[in-house]
């Protein structure tokens, strides 16, 4: 077999379960449609048209992408050492407060460039903190990272309405005040088209992370290392590598580029921190990893499309609720992760009766 | 009188997540993960207030909720058995569509993005405080009797007995004649029926459904689980023990000892400090999560 032949293989057995999840996804969105007494035909068109159709709706699709990016990355890095990472949204939201908190320590006259690169740096060691936890208690106690992870969202949560609520927050609401030095320029500065959307230049910090990831996990002996330990834990052990020490670094990268998500919206979008402002965007990151097949360049892709939908939703709820693509969510991620298994039995059944 | 209302008052934040924490026990006892809880509740609560709303009958709503209960347990146990599908990603994708799929059925149903018009629930008005309502409601029994039940029925039957075996070592219960598959899909489908009772008794309680009305309690009922080292009894002692640090919380609320974000994070620590085995280590049933 060819390296050509199996790299086209590979491509379909990760290309073909998504698909087929969308298409499932479109038959429901119909039939939600059709119990709304609305034409599928119209709505999509709406979906698509206040999404991909002008430059607010594409701003807005691509500042909801950014942050799904990170935790979509958040979590395929850690499944790509084998752990299942489901504290995005807790270590996105620490990674948001850390960059805000050194947004407001600074004085405004922080140059851009210091202030943004502080506050991001902080937003990663914050997000990393949190990954660092159950990375530890794995390769420490072998303690079941899926358990530890769920259960300290809540605790990192808990934890954040109190600090923010007691302690920093503006009389009557749930956010900070706004920050004194970090705030990116948004994308309309450049681009007027894009006015009122937020997508901002946490864009390009984050695209940066992609490239880096990529590198690393393919590139570099701590990758080679963190994939081995991945994909069959007990030979990496046997050939020297420290699998504990995997695990917990793992954690600890995954949940610092989580963390990362956070500048989109304390530093790109409101100049605060607001309680609940991950609102979800951690466990989408699951599905983005999935839907992604764990690669940096399907994350992006899978985020992409996870934000249209998001954004689509508020394009269409003026004739179909927008909760439909919620239900669409759940539907895609359902048939993604019942067909993966099922196509690869299929295909390696074909391969073998050739 | 105050010792009396303390326990009561317990007694009614536990019962739903009794009613979870039976649900997963049964299918992770199984080796079926199980993060699927807060999605069964939110389901069942949300099929009791359809039930209850067009029939007018409470009885009729427990029935329609326990059904939306067993439904998604079909859809866990398919995708997850069948499918081979990830048990985890199945249970995040199942809890994010029955929240958007709640909520979609509300407003086309109610119109409303909120909450239904009030149905026929349990117990009358102001139920809380109502030691009569209290002990009409047949949730209440049921709850308090769900656990005991299923102590008996994994501890004593056959049928528990094969539960144990498939999740414990699938392959050799296979090889001694239990019909693994069988045996999976009947204990995730008590896990839907069980836990939908919780959000079921949530919302003939409150006579109404609100958006996420469970609010995270699947996930409390699944702490106790773990915490309660995947025993029936000793999850459902877990869940008595986390409703009356609430009960606690919400009695001490005007004296602002502690924070009550400090208090509702209690489980949840207690749960980690179980599965890091610092004090009795947790340990979940050896084929957990594993398809085959």
């Amino acid at each position: 077999m060819s390296s050509r032949a199996s790299w086209r293989e590979t491509f379909a057995e990760e290309a073909i379960a998504p698909l087929v999840a969308l298409g499932i996804a479109l038959v429901v969105g119909d039939l939600l449609i059709l119990a709304y007494g609305q034409a599928p035909g119209d709505v999509w068109r709406t979906l698509v048209e206040g999404t991909w159709g002008n430059a607010y709706g594409f701003g807005q699709v691509l500042y909801k992408a950014t942050t799904l990016t990170c935790t979509g990355l958040a979590v395929a890095l850690s499944l790509r050492a084998g752990l299942f990472n489901i504290g995005a949204e807790g270590q996105l939201a620490m990674g948001g407060l850390a960059a805000a908190l050194v947004g407001l320590a600074l004085p405004a006259s922080t140059p851009l460039a210091i202030a943004a690169a502080l506050a991001t740096f902080a937003a990663l060691v914050g997000g990393g903190a949190v990954g660092a936890v159950p990375g530890w208690l794995k390769s420490r106690f072998g303690a079941h990272e899926v358990i530890v992870t769920i259960m300290l969202n809540f605790i990192v949560l808990a934890l954040l309405n109190w600090f923010v609520s007691a302690r920093l927050h503006v009389p009557e609401t749930l956010h900070t005040p706004s920050i004194r030095a970090g705030a990116l320029p948004r994308i309309a500065e450049w681009f007027s088209a894009f006015h009122g959307s937020a997508a901002n230049a946490s864009l390009f910090l984050v695209a940066v992370a992609v490239a880096v990831v990529s590198w690393a996990l393919f590139r570099t002996r701590a990758g080679y290392e963190l994939r081995a330990v991945g994909l069959q834990p007990d030979a990496a052990e046997y050939a020297g590598v420290k699998v504990g020490r995997v695990w917990t670094r793992a954690m600890i990268v995954g949940g610092a580029l989580a963390g990362l998500g956070g500048i989109n919206f304390v530093l790109g979008y409101k100049g605060y921190y607001e309680d609940g402002f991950s609102g979800g965007a951690g466990f989408l990151g699951i599905a983005v990893a999935l839907v992604g097949r764990n690669h940096p360049v399907g994350v992006v892709l899978a985020a992409l499309f996870f934000a249209t939908l998001s954004q689509g939703g508020l394009a269409i709820n003026a004739t179909v609720p927008k909760q439909m693509v919620e239900v669409l969510q759940g539907v895609v991620i359902l048939a993604v992760a019942a067909s993966v298994p099922e196509v690869r039995r299929i295909l390696r059944q074909s391969v073998r009766g050739r | 009188m105050g010792t009396l209302l303390f326990l009561g008052q317990t007694l009614r934040i536990a019962i739903p997540y009794l009613f979870a924490a039976a649900g997963g026990a049964i299918a992770e006892r199984a080796g079926i993960v199980s993060l699927t809880l807060e999605g069964f509740m939110l389901g069942g609560a949300f099929g009791a207030v359809i039930g209850s709303f067009y029939t007018e009958s409470a009885w009729m709503g427990m029935l329609c909720g326990a059904l939306v209960g067993l439904l998604l347990g079909a859809v866990h146990a398919v995708a997850s058995i069948r499918y081979r599908a990830d048990q985890i990603v199945v249970g995040v994708a199942l809890n994010l569509f029955v929240v958007g799929a709640t909520r979609f059925f509300l407003q086309l149903a109610f119109d409303s993005s909120s909450n239904s018009p009030r149905v026929a629930g349990f117990g009358g008005e102001g139920a809380s405080g109502n030691a009569g309502a209290f002990l009409a409601n047949p949730l209440i029994w049921l709850g308090i009797a769900v656990i005991p039940a299923l102590a008996w029925l994994v501890g004593r039957t056959t049928f528990g007995l094969r539960v144990r075996a498939v999740g414990e070592h699938p392959v050799a219960a296979q090889s001694v004649g239990v019909p693994v598959t069988r045996v999976r899909y009947a204990a995730v489908l008590l896990s839907g029926l069980f836990a939908s009772l919780g959000g079921v008794y949530l919302a003939l309680d409150q006579h109404q459904f609100t958006d996420s009305m469970t609010a995270g309690r699947g996930f409390i009922a699944l702490a106790a689980v773990i915490f309660g080292r995947w025993d029936p009894k000793r999850a459902g002692i877990a869940c008595l023990l986390f409703a009356a640090a609430e009960t606690l919380q919400i009695r001490l609320q005007a004296a602002q000892l502690i924070p009550s974000q400090f208090v509702a994070m209690i489980p949840y620590l207690l749960t980690i400090v179980a599965v890091a085995g610092v004090v009795g280590r947790s340990t979940p049933p050896a084929a957990l999560g594993k398809a085959e």
